[in-house]
């Protein structure tokens, strides 16, 4: 490749799309996906087996665990959503990207820099202890420079658009940068103890008590509805009608879909502080506001599943977009379980137990990674101009392997989480509590087994895509029959 | 009343907004004069690919 696709520059007047900054993100989507489902399972492997903690504090589980989440949500789907937006955005607005190559530059290596300041500092013991948040302040300082480069990139290309309507997969993402600001501010607005002589990596949050339990709440709940919901319905609403080569289902129901999620999101975080010092009605309200939220993420589900209405036979010779389309199938999925957990009484069961961690989970896999794995199959061969993925074949093997991964590990927690629930509030006829902690533990245990192995598949699907990539990137092309088309032509056969 | 006492009504009264808002929206992507327009926006991503003029600039 020369330096020439640095920018396309087409004869058409369609002007330079910076492409190569876009490769980075993808790249780096990639080797930090691998490396985030590693740590992941090797710490559901801790569970199991308490002897890999090592007996070294770098390696236990409490330092790995943040390790494990950040890689995966910051690392993994922050660089797919950052460089995802990208591409859509100059696409979507006929525009070049607003500060070229330079802010480019500077947003992809800070970016990168921030997660390499976060997870060292995570395995030194360097942290805020806020989850989701747990980079202490030089780090949270330096990612609102970066952000606020990011949304000067993002905004500025679409003013500068030359297509008259903003697309609303930019809403979406443009809703995420935004609101990702405005909740880490909020969350860390914290002071550093080396201005009154103390150390340099501590600080303290200004909030207090219950009101720091429902700012976290408030951000941590947003993060998983700006950051791995809107961002990721930004995707959504652009990669699969392209991949399945039709118009989203109803662009009308996408702008509903759109201010409704936005409306509601915001309220929801108080059902992660069911039955604390939190007061009642603000638990009522969050409860609320959480079954409400059936309506717009089922509205967003079925816009993009009947996107491929009438086209449903390209499920079966296309595996890239049979991800995409699982990926919207998980994500109906589990927002029907998250507000039924968010009802007090399910949660008065589900809380601080294993479902908590199956539901997570099942929207991480089975929706965020699916969706950015049939993005990343979409983009790499568009970016390194390639005719077609190495293999497809492989690809398919990916989707099978990964979702079996992702079946085991959801089933395992669902029937580990209720068991530890139901064991915890079970008392004997003289009102003492019938089972001790480790007893709940040692019932677990063959479940984080089953648990483990699912997440190793889910590893090894994602080698099996790194492989394919780069086999992509360099070109090649595998000699397969297509998918499909082997049972049709035994029909016509026939 | 002075302008205080109107603001703050105005904002204990968020809620409403809100779902005026919300309802303006509804109207806004449901009006029948607007289906034709919205139809078109969904079409805006299969203009300017690079996929086919990025080939071009390879040559």
């Amino acid at each position: 490749m020369s330096s020439a696709s640095l920018a396309n520059t087409a004869s058409s007047g369609t002007p330079e799309y910076y492409d190569d900054l876009i490769k980075k993100f993808v790249i780096a989507s990639a080797f930090w996906g691998l490396a985030g489902f590693l740590a992941g399972d090797l710490i559901a492997w801790q569970l199991a087996f308490p002897v890999l903690n090592m007996d070294l504090e770098w390696t236990t589980f409490g330092r790995l665990r943040p390790l494990h989440t950040s890689a995966v949500i910051f690392a993994f789907g922050g660089n797919i959503l950052l460089g995802s937006s990208f591409y859509v955005v100059q696409r979507t607005c006929r525009a070049s990207l607003f500060g070229g190559n330079g802010l480019g530059s500077f947003i992809f290596w800070g970016y990168q820099l921030f997660i390499v300041l976060a997870a060292t500092g995570y395995l030194l013991g360097i942290t805020q202890g806020k989850e989701y948040a747990e980079p202490e302040w030089y780090v949270d300082l330096w990612i609102t420079v970066v952000w606020v480069a990011y949304l000067i990139a993002f905004g500025g290309t679409i003013v500068r658009r030359k297509e008259p309507h903003i697309y609303v997969a930019n809403w979406f993402y443009l809703a995420f940068i935004i609101t990702i600001a405005v909740l880490h501010l909020g969350n860390n607005a914290s002071v550093p103890t080396v201005l009154f002589g103390g150390e340099m990596t501590k600080s303290y949050i200004v909030w207090a008590g219950v009101q720091d339990a429902m700012t976290q709440w408030w951000y941590g709940h947003n993060a998983v509805g700006f950051f791995l919901t809107a961002g990721f319905l930004g995707m959504m609403y652009y990669f699969v009608p392209k991949q399945a080569e039709r118009p989203v289902y109803s662009y009308r129901l996408s702008v509903i879909h759109f201010w409704a999620l936005t409306f509601l999101y915001i309220w929801a975080g108080p059902h992660h502080l069911h039955y604390t010092a939190l007061p009642d009605w603000v638990q009522t309200l969050g409860m609320t506001f959480s079954v409400m939220l059936w309506m717009p993420s089922w509205g967003g589900m079925i816009n993009g599943v009947m996107t491929l209405s009438g086209a449903w036979h390209k499920l079966r010779t296309d595996p890239v977009l049979r991800f995409m389309v699982a990926s919207v199938g998980f994500y109906g999925m589990s927002t029907f379980e998250g507000p039924l957990m968010s009802i007090k009484a399910v949660n008065s069961l589900s809380h601080y137990t294993d479902w908590t961690i199956g539901h997570v989970h099942a929207g991480a896999l089975g929706w965020n990674a699916l969706v950015s794995f049939g993005v990343l199959y979409f983009l790499v061969p568009k970016l390194w101009n390639r005719e077609r993925l190495y293999s497809l074949r492989l690809v398919n093997t990916h989707f099978w392997i990964s979702t079996i991964g992702i079946v085991l590990y959801i089933s395992s927690m669902w029937v580990s989480g209720i068991m530890q629930g139901l064991m915890w509030r079970t008392y004997d006829q003289l009102g003492f509590l019938q089972y001790s902690f480790i007893e709940t533990v040692e019932a677990m245990h063959p479940y984080y087994i089953i648990r483990a192995t699912g997440g190793l598949l889910f590893v090894l699907g994602a080698v099996l895509m790194i492989y394919n990539l780069w086999r992509t990137a360099r070109g090649d092309l595998r000699n397969e029959a297509p998918i499909g088309l082997d049972s049709q032509a035994a029909a016509a056969a026939e | 009343m002075d302008l205080m006492t109107i603001t703050e009504m105005a904002r204990s009264a968020w809620v409403v907004w809100l779902v005026l808002l919300f309802l303006a929206v509804l109207y806004w992507a449901f009006r029948p004069s607007n289906k034709k327009r919205f139809e078109e926006d969904a079409m805006i991503i299969f203009r300017n690919d690079n996929g086919e003029n990025g080939g071009q600039a390879h040559g």
